[in-house]
């Protein structure tokens, strides 16, 4: 783990000093587009002083001045399938936001949808013998977890601590200070495919810049979609996007679960495609024109020109009844939710507090998709689209761009990971500098 | 057998929205602001001072250019504002005058440019008889030159040349005769020079005498003598010239003693002022001493 930690580590200090250069940019690498917004950061809140979070859920300090989006080339999944595909469609968009934004963009923090994110929840327990809960206590709990062996092809995509909790009272925030005798933690980690991660890192660096954050887009879009009380009582994030639909699970504004089902609104497409005859332009075109889940006594009467440039007069001025198509989207999108469904009740979403889904996403757009989906995934199901941030365009506003959304939040505002805690001492190599520095400092 | 369809031309892929790697890279570097500023400003100077380079380095062109110039600026001095018409000096004597007039330009009308008041002040000041001067550039373009002569106090007698001093000490003339100034006291003697204000004092003091007085000789450098006429001289002392000369003053007065064949007052002892007579006076008064009563004298 060491490896990837350091990295980690490594983009945290790149970050820090994209804030000190103030111009960070946000990439959603998906499979159906790309999105690349420019953030411009003024600094902390100048008229009052903060505390916590600021003002506007600390949003009041960035800006976007540079959204650009692009048709996804060469991703499936989400992950990177043909890396000079997505290298040239990521160019398109930084270079389009760059060009809005007039001004030049080093740092980039991106997300990916795919790479079969897994969950593991771990825990550790540390005895702190009755002193007060130092700073060093903390990482070395977080160092007793004892990770489970998840694969040498997988990257630690995220590893949050979720939970403190110190001898008999648990659900610490913040347990530095307190004293007790046994300091207990949860930890949530999210792996992920290495080989996706370095792909993406590929790409990006072959467009000159340098990865300052990876998240998991459907963490991110949760951080957006998700109101504050959602979170906070427990609430599940379905991210329905191009190529697949994630899932997070959040909970004491932690998240808790993230899993994705490799399903998504161009499966949709290609079905109609294929159910039609049709090709997958003019199926994506049919689909979200005269999409839906659910079909009326009107649909059957509502014709579509389906088209086509054969020069076969009979095969070029085809018609298909609205019904029709919702008849080949309705069971794919069912497919989709009945798997979300799967995954939820694998992760135990039914023994929260909160049961409220939120569907958000491109694919959240189907007419009637509330309907479907509160029959398959529970009577709280609500639509979401991402939280309004400053300087965002009117046509990024809407339910696909909520990872977008997410991604500058989580640029703002990044929760603590394993690697933002201080490095346990005994981990420092044994004759450091920085280990005699801070020898000193503890003693002094 | 040909379609009788118009098929559309097999058409090319489609076109590529995404930027090439070098035109990414190129917008990157024009977004870079140094970079940026380097080429709004750098490229337009580098631009014009190529193109004045090549226009200046050709001979004839620069020939022409430093021609342009000085044909402007001399436009320029020579109008009419900047023409100096006349000339107007005041505050000195004729030959004063006549010397200030030699050093200024001699041309009428002349431009203020090509005038350079400060020399031209500090070769007037340079003339002996000039202790200051003023030059500008005054009303209607007249040249005003106003002088603050010298004013002799003494002549200094050095070496059979007769030179006029004034009250700093600074030679400001000659004279060939003593005649040609006779108001003035005459001085002389190594070091008289450096002591005018001392040698004025003791002429102010002469009082009575100063229809008699031929001049203060200076001697050793350090101390005055009287010069009379009739050859007498009063040796003053170093100190207290003054009121040694008092003293004299009051002798005389008392007892008319610079009228009588005295050849030398000699003052310098305070305690024991002393008189040196002529050889026949002394041979008299040897003589008469075997008539009269000697008191009647010494007193």
């Amino acid at each position: 783990m060491g490896d990837l930690y350091d990295s980690q580590r490594a983009m945290r200090q790149m970050r820090k000093a994209a804030m000190q250069r103030g111009v960070v940019a946000i990439l959603d690498v998906g499979t159906s587009k790309i999105a690349c917004l420019v953030l411009r950061f003024d600094g902390p809140e100048k008229f009052r002083s903060v505390d916590g979070v600021g003002s506007l859920a600390g949003q009041s300090q960035f800006r976007v001045i540079g959204a650009a989006t692009t048709r996804s080339r060469g991703v499936r999944f989400g992950e990177i399938d043909a890396m000079q595909e997505t290298e040239r469609a990521i160019r398109t968009a930084v270079q389009a936001a760059q060009k809005m934004a007039n001004v030049r963009v080093d740092h980039v923090i991106a997300c990916l949808s795919g790479a079969r994110p897994r969950s593991y929840g771990l825990d550790g327990s540390l005895d702190v013998a009755g002193g007060m809960v130092s700073e060093q206590d903390i990482s070395q709990v977080m160092a007793s977890c004892d990770v489970p062996d998840y694969g040498a092809d997988r990257e630690v995509l995220h590893a949050q601590p979720v939970n403190f909790a110190l001898d008999h009272r648990s659900g610490l925030g913040d347990p530095r200070g307190q004293i007790g005798n046994t300091l207990t933690t949860d930890m949530h980690m999210l792996t992920v495919d290495a080989t996706a991660i370095q792909n993406l890192f590929y790409c990006i660096k072959r467009c000159d810049l340098e990865l300052a954050g990876l998240a998991s887009s459907a963490y991110v879009s949760g951080m957006s979609s998700l109101v504050e009380d959602e979170q906070e009582l427990g609430a599940a994030c379905v991210d329905l996007g191009g190529g697949s639909t994630g899932i997070s699970v959040f909970m004491k504004k932690h998240m808790i679960y993230a899993d994705s089902v490799r399903m998504g609104g161009e499966h949709v497409t290609s079905d109609i495609s294929m159910g039609l005859q049709i090709p997958a332009a003019t199926a994506e075109r049919i689909k979200t024109f005269y999409g839906g889940v659910v079909a009326t006594g009107m649909d059957d009467r509502e014709m579509i020109e389906i088209g086509g440039d054969t020069g076969d007069w009979e095969h070029d001025r085809r018609t298909v009844s609205r019904a029709e198509l919702i008849g080949i989207m309705r069971p794919r999108v069912e497919e989709i939710l009945e798997e979300v469904r799967a995954r939820l009740d694998a992760a135990g979403f039914e023994h929260l507090p909160g049961q409220q889904i939120v569907l958000t996403g491109g694919g959240s757009q189907i007419p009637g998709l509330d309907g479907l989906a509160s029959k398959i995934l529970g009577q709280q199901v609500r639509l979401g689209r991402p939280l309004r941030v400053q300087g965002l365009p009117q046509a990024a506003i809407g339910p696909a761009f909520s990872s977008a959304v997410g991604l500058t939040l989580f640029a703002a505002n990044p929760q603590d990971e394993w690697w933002d805690f201080e490095i346990p001492a005994d981990r420092y190599p044994a004759r450091s500098l920085k280990r005699a520095v801070k020898w000193f400092k503890d003693n002094w | 057998m040909r379609s009788l369809m118009r098929r559309p031309s097999p058409v090319a892929a489609p076109r590529d929205p995404a930027p090439s790697r070098l035109g990414y890279r190129f917008q990157r570097l024009m977004l870079t602001p140094g970079f940026r500023g380097a080429v709004r400003i750098g490229v337009p100077i580098l631009l014009i001072a190529a193109i004045a380079g090549s226009w200046y380095i050709q001979p004839e062109n620069r020939a022409q250019f430093v021609e342009t110039i000085a044909d402007t600026k001399q436009t320029f001095q020579q109008r009419p504002q900047f023409m100096i018409q006349a000339m107007n000096v005041t505050g000195a004597d004729a030959s004063a005058m006549t010397d200030v007039v030699a050093l200024l330009p001699d041309v009428f009308p002349v431009s203020s440019f090509d005038l350079d008041l400060e020399v031209m002040r500090a070769n007037i000041e340079a003339l002996d008889q000039i202790k200051s001067a003023s030059v500008r550039v005054g009303q209607a373009g007249a040249l005003e030159v106003r002088l603050t002569p010298r004013v002799p106090v003494a002549i200094w007698r050095d070496a059979g040349t007769l030179r006029l001093i004034d009250a700093d000490g600074v030679l400001s003339g000659q004279i060939a005769a003593r005649a040609d100034r006779l108001e003035l006291p005459l001085i002389a003697g190594d070091g008289a020079e450096s002591n005018i204000a001392e040698a004025l004092e003791l002429f102010d003091a002469a009082g009575p005498l100063i229809g008699r007085v031929r001049g203060l000789v200076r001697m050793g450098e350090r101390r005055w003598d009287m010069v009379l006429d009739r050859d007498q001289r009063i040796f003053l002392p170093s100190s207290g010239a003054v009121g040694a000369l008092d003293r004299v003053i009051a002798l005389n007065a008392a007892q008319d003693m610079l009228s009588r064949d005295v050849a030398v007052v000699d003052m310098r002892n305070a305690n024991r002022p002393t008189l040196r007579m002529n050889q026949e006076a002394a041979a008299a008064l040897r003589r008469g001493n075997t008539t009269t009563d000697i008191n009647e004298v010494g007193n």
